[in-house]
C-alpha cells in the first residue's frame, strides 16, 4: 500500500460542491476549503500582531535597550499573550478541526452556515478584545487575575470568541457523525483525525471552564457579583492550562500528518497511539494545578495528585507519542528503502522541505526543552524555586511556540498548495524559515530559563529596580543572559514575521499551483508533494523483515529507540539536579 | 501478527487492536516506570525533604489581616528604614507580612537557624513573594493567609521582589528581610559583619 493512499473509499464521481485533491486523492468539500482558508488567514493576522508585540517586549526586557515605558510594556504584554496564545493558536486550530473532520475523510461540512456564524462571532470577539486592550482599558495581563479589573467589554469579547469556538467543536462532532452515516470512509477514523477528535473533546472541556470563569468575571466587572481570587485562579487555569492541552493534542495530530506527507511515516501501532490520545482526554485537564503549587488555597494532597495528572498519565502519553512519531518516520523511511544503519533514515531525510524540518524541530524542542522543563517545574516542591520567575515562560515558549506554533507553520507550508492551491511564495526564505525560527527559539527559551534560575521575575518591566525603595542587584551574568535571550527572541520573531510574509504573499498574490509532475522539483512546492513518499513495491516483505524476531529488541525503529533513551537520560539529569538545587534553599514547610 | 504499513492519513480497516512490537512495549514500560518515579518524589520529599509548600492555609479578611499585621508590628518593632518599620520577632514567633500595591510591610529581622511561622497575605490584589537572592517563591492571594514554617539557613540582607503583576507600579515593589547570624550580628550584602 502506498504511503498516501488514493484508493480508500473514494466515490467514483466527484459530487457537486466538492473537488478532488490531486495529491491525496481525497474529495474535498468546497465549503470546508473556504472555512479552512478564512480561519487560517485570521490566525496569521493574529500572529502578525503577536510577533510585533514580541519584538517590543524583548527589546524592553533586554535591560540595555529597555524600549517601552512601563505602562506600554504591560499593555503590550497583555496583547502578546492574547494574540498568540488565544487568537493565533485557536483560529489555526479551528482550521485544523474543519480540515481534519472533512478533507481527510472525504466528508462534507454538516453545517456550513453555523460554521460561518461561529467564525463571525470569534472574529468579532477577538476584535473587540484587541481594541479594548490596545486602547489601554485592560492592563491586566493575559490572566486578568481578579481583583485586577478590566473594562467589561474585554471579558465580553473573550466570551463571544469562546462561544464561537464552542460552536465549531459542535460542528466537528456533527461532521464526523454525518461522515459515518454517509459512509465517506471505510473502517476507523484515520489517526490524524482521531488526534484532532481528542483535541476537540479537550476543547469542549476547556471552553466550558472558560464559560464558568469569564461569565462570572464579566458580571463582577459590572458590579453584579463577587468572585473569589483563589477560585478565579483555579477555574481560570482549568481554561488556561487545558487550552494548552488542546494545543498539544492538535500538535501531535499535525506531527502524524506531516510525518505521513513528508516521509511516508507509518503508524507503528494504532492501539498504542490511540490509547495515548485517550490518556490525554482522561488526565490532562487536571493541569490547572501547575499554576497553584505555591498557592495558599489548596493542600499538598490535592497539589500532588493534580499536578501529576494522577501519576503523570498525560506525561506518559506524550512520552509514547515522542517515540511513536519519530519511530513511524524512521520505519516509513526504511519502507521506502531510504537510509541504512541506525540514523541513515534521518541523514537522508528531506531537510530542505520546510514541512519536514518544522516537524523535526517541533518534536525535538517540544520534548527536550518544553517537556523536560515542564514536568520538572510542575513538581510540587520544585515549583518553589520556579514560580513566576522567567523559568516559567522559558518552559512554555518551548512547548507552545517551538512545539505547537512550529508544527502549525510546518502544516501551513502544505496547506498553501493543498488547500489554497497556490505555490509557496518567497520559497528560498521559506526553506530556511524553520531553521531560523527554531534556532532563535532555542536560544530564547534556554536563556530565559537560565535567567529565571537566578530568580529574575517574569512579567516585570525593570529588573534594575531603579525606582524601588531597596536596591536589588542581580548577578552580573544576568545582563548577558537577558541580552542573549533577547537576540534569540528577535531572531525567532523575525522568522515569524517572515512566515507571515510568506503566507500572505502566497495566499493573496501567489502563483496558482498548476499541474504537478511527480518526480520533478518545483519551486514553491514542498518535496512531499512533488515527490510523494511512496513505500517500496515490496513493502510488506520489507516490513516483515524489519519486524522479524531475529532483529531482537531493537525492532523496526532502532535509531529512534537510541534517541528516546538519550531523551530519558537528559530528563533524569535535569529532574534530579533541580531537586539538588531545591535542597540548598531555606527550610520551608 | 501483520504489522501496519499505513499512515496516519489512512483509515485503518478491520481489527487494528494488535499487539505492539517488543521495542514499543519496552519504551512504554520504561516511560511508565519513570512516571511513577516522578510521582513518588513528591510524597517522599514531604517525608524526608526540607522544602515543602504545605504551610497553614486559611481564609482571612484583608482588613482583619491588616489589623493583625499592625499588632505584630507594634509588638516587636525595633526601628525604621525608609519609612517602613523594622520588626524583630523572637524565634518561633508568628510573623506577619502584608503585600499591598506597591510595598511589603514590615521589614523583618530574623535569626539564622531559628524557625518562624511566616504568614503572607495581600491587602488588595494578587502579589508574588520572591525572596532574593535565595529564589524562593510563593503566590500571595488576597483573602488567604499562607502560614509557612521557614528557617533561614544563611545570614544576610535579603529582598522580597513582587513577581506577580499587580499594577503599573509592580516593578517598584521591593521589601526587605534581614537575617542576623547565629551570634546576632547583621551581615551586609557584601558578606562583611556590620
Amino acid at each position: 500500500m502506498s504511503a498516501i493512499s488514493a484508493s480508500q473509499a473514494l466515490p467514483p464521481v466527484t459530487p457537486e460542491g466538492f473537488r478532488l485533491c490531486p495529491v491525496t486523492g481525497k474529495r474535498i468539500h468546497l465549503a470546508a476549503d473556504q472555512l479552512v482558508k478564512a480561519n487560517a488567514v485570521v490566525s496569521v493576522v493574529a500572529l502578525l500582531i503577536g510577533a510585533i508585540a514580541a519584538i517590543l517586549l524583548v527589546l524592553t526586557r533586554w535591560q540595555a535597550v529597555h524600549l517601552l515605558p512601563a505602562e506600554w510594556f504591560y499593555r503590550v504584554l497583555t496583547a502578546h499573550g492574547l494574540s498568540m496564545l488565544i487568537f493565533f493558536i485557536i483560529f489555526f486550530e479551528m482550521a485544523v478541526l474543519h480540515f481534519t473532520s472533512t478533507a481527510l475523510i472525504n466528508a462534507r461540512v454538516a453545517a456550513p452556515k453555523l460554521s460561518w456564524a461561529a467564525f463571525g462571532l470569534m472574529t468579532a470577539g477577538a476584535l473587540l478584545t484587541e481594541v479594548i486592550v490596545w486602547s489601554g482599558k485592560a492592563d491586566v495581563l493575559f490572566t486578568s487575575y481578579v481583583p485586577l479589573r478590566a473594562h467589561p467589554l474585554y471579558y465580553l469579547g473573550i466570551i463571544l470568541f469562546a462561544v464561537g469556538a464552542l460552536i465549531v467543536t459542535g460542528v466537528f462532532f456533527a461532521n464526523l457523525v454525518v461522515a459515518k452515516r454517509e459512509h465517506t470512509y471505510e473502517g476507523s477514523l484515520p489517526l490524524v483525525v482521531y488526534g484532532a477528535l481528542t483535541a476537540n473533546i479537550i476543547a469542549v472541556i476547556t471552553l466550558l471552564h472558560g464559560a464558568a470563569i469569564y461569565i462570572p468575571t464579566f458580571l463582577w466587572s459590572l458590579g453584579l457579583m463577587n468572585v473569589d481570587p483563589e477560585v478565579y485562579r483555579l477555574i481560570w487555569w482549568a481554561l488556561g492550562h487545558s487550552s494548552q492541552q488542546i494545543n498539544v493534542a492538535a500538535m501531535v495530530a499535525i506531527w502524524y500528518l506531516l510525518g505521513a506527507l513528508t516521509v511516508g511515516a507509518v503508524v507503528l501501532n494504532e492501539k498504542i497511539s490511540r490509547l495515548a490520545f485517550v490518556l490525554y482526554i482522561l488526565f490532562i485537564s487536571m493541569a490547572s494545578a501547575h499554576h497553584l503549587l505555591v498557592d495558599p488555597g489548596m493542600g499538598p494532597a490535592w497539589k500532588v495528585v493534580n499536578t501529576s495528572y494522577f501519576m503523570y498519565m498525560a506525561v506518559l502519553a506524550s512520552m509514547i507519542h515522542g517515540f511513536t512519531v519519530p519511530a513511524g518516520m524512521e520505519l516509513g523511511q526504511r519502507l521506502r528503502g531510504v537510509g541504512s544503519g541506525l540514523f541513515g533514515w534521518l541523514r537522508r531525510a528531506p531537510w530542505g522541505d520546510p514541512g519536514f524540518s518544522s516537524l523535526v524541530f517541533s518534536v525535538v524542542v517540544f520534548g527536550f526543552v518544553g517537556g523536560i522543563t515542564g514536568v520538572t517545574i510542575g513538581t510540587e516542591q520544585i515549583n518553589i524555586i520556579v514560580h513566576n520567575t522567567l523559568r516559567s515562560p522559558g518552559h512554555f515558549h518551548a512547548t507552545v511556540v517551538s512545539g505547537t506554533a512550529m508544527a502549525f507553520m510546518g502544516a501551513t507550508y502544505y496547506l498553501i498548495p493543498l488547500v489554497f492551491r497556490k505555490k509557496v511564495a518567497l520559497w528560498g526564505f521559506a526553506r530556511v524559515q524553520p531553521y531560523m525560527f527554531a534556532g532563535g527559539m532555542l536560544f530564547f527559551t534556554i536563556f530565559m530559563t537560565f535567567a529565571g534560575s537566578f530568580g529574575v521575575p517574569r512579567r516585570h518591566w525593570d529588573i534594575s529596580f531603579s525606582q524601588a525603595p531597596f536596591d536589588v542587584q542581580f548577578n552580573p551574568a544576568v545582563d548577558l543572559i537577558l541580552a542573549i535571550m533577547a537576540l534569540g527572541g528577535l531572531t525567532a520573531a523575525t522568522a515569524a514575521l517572515g512566515f507571515v510574509a510568506v503566507a500572505v504573499k502566497s495566499v493573496f498574490f501567489g502563483e496558482p499551483l498548476g499541474a504537478i509532475t511527480e518526480g520533478v522539483e518545483m519551486r514553491g512546492v514542498p518535496r512531499g508533494i512533488t515527490h510523494p513518499p511512496r513505500h517500496a513495491a515490496n513493502v510488506d516483505e520489507l516490513n516483515a523483515a524489519l519486524h522479524a524476531p531475529g532483529r531482537g529488541i531493537m525492532g523496526p525503529a532502532p535509531g529512534t529507540l537510541v534517541l528516546v533513551f538519550v531523551f530519558l537520560a537528559a530528563f533524569m539529569l535535569y529532574f534530579f539536579v533541580n531537586w539538588k538545587v531545591l535542597s540548598f534553599v531555606w527550610k520551608i514547610g | 501478527m501483520t504489522p501496519e504499513t499505513h499512515t496516519g492519513l489512512d483509515s485503518p480497516t478491520g481489527v487494528w487492536w494488535k499487539p505492539a512490537h517488543r521495542s514499543e512495549k519496552l519504551w512504554v514500560g520504561i516511560a511508565f516506570g519513570w512516571c511513577i518515579v516522578l510521582f513518588a518524589m513528591m510524597p517522599l520529599w514531604h517525608l524526608k525533604g526540607g522544602q515543602n509548600p504545605s504551610g497553614i492555609r486559611r481564609r482571612t479578611d484583608p482588613s482583619a489581616y491588616f489589623k493583625r499585621t499592625q499588632e505584630f508590628i507594634r509588638q516587636y518593632k525595633v526601628g525604621d528604614d525608609r519609612g517602613l518599620p523594622i520588626v524583630e520577632p523572637p524565634p518561633g514567633a508568628d510573623v506577619y507580612l502584608a503585600g499591598m500595591t506597591f510595598q511589603w510591610t514590615p521589614i523583618l529581622r530574623l535569626r539564622q537557624g531559628a524557625e518562624y511561622t511566616l504568614h503572607i497575605s495581600s491587602l488588595d490584589v494578587n502579589h508574588g513573594f520572591s525572596l532574593f537572592p535565595v529564589n524562593v517563591n510563593f503566590q500571595v492571594v488576597p483573602g488567604y493567609d499562607y502560614g509557612l514554617r521557614v528557617t533561614p539557613t544563611a545570614a544576610g540582607d535579603f529582598r522580597i521582589i513582587c513577581n506577580e503583576f499587580c499594577g503599573i507600579g509592580h516593578h517598584t515593589m521591593v521589601g526587605r528581610v534581614i537575617v542576623l547570624d547565629s551570634a546576632g550580628r547583621e551581615i551586609a550584602r557584601s558578606g562583611e559583619v556590620r
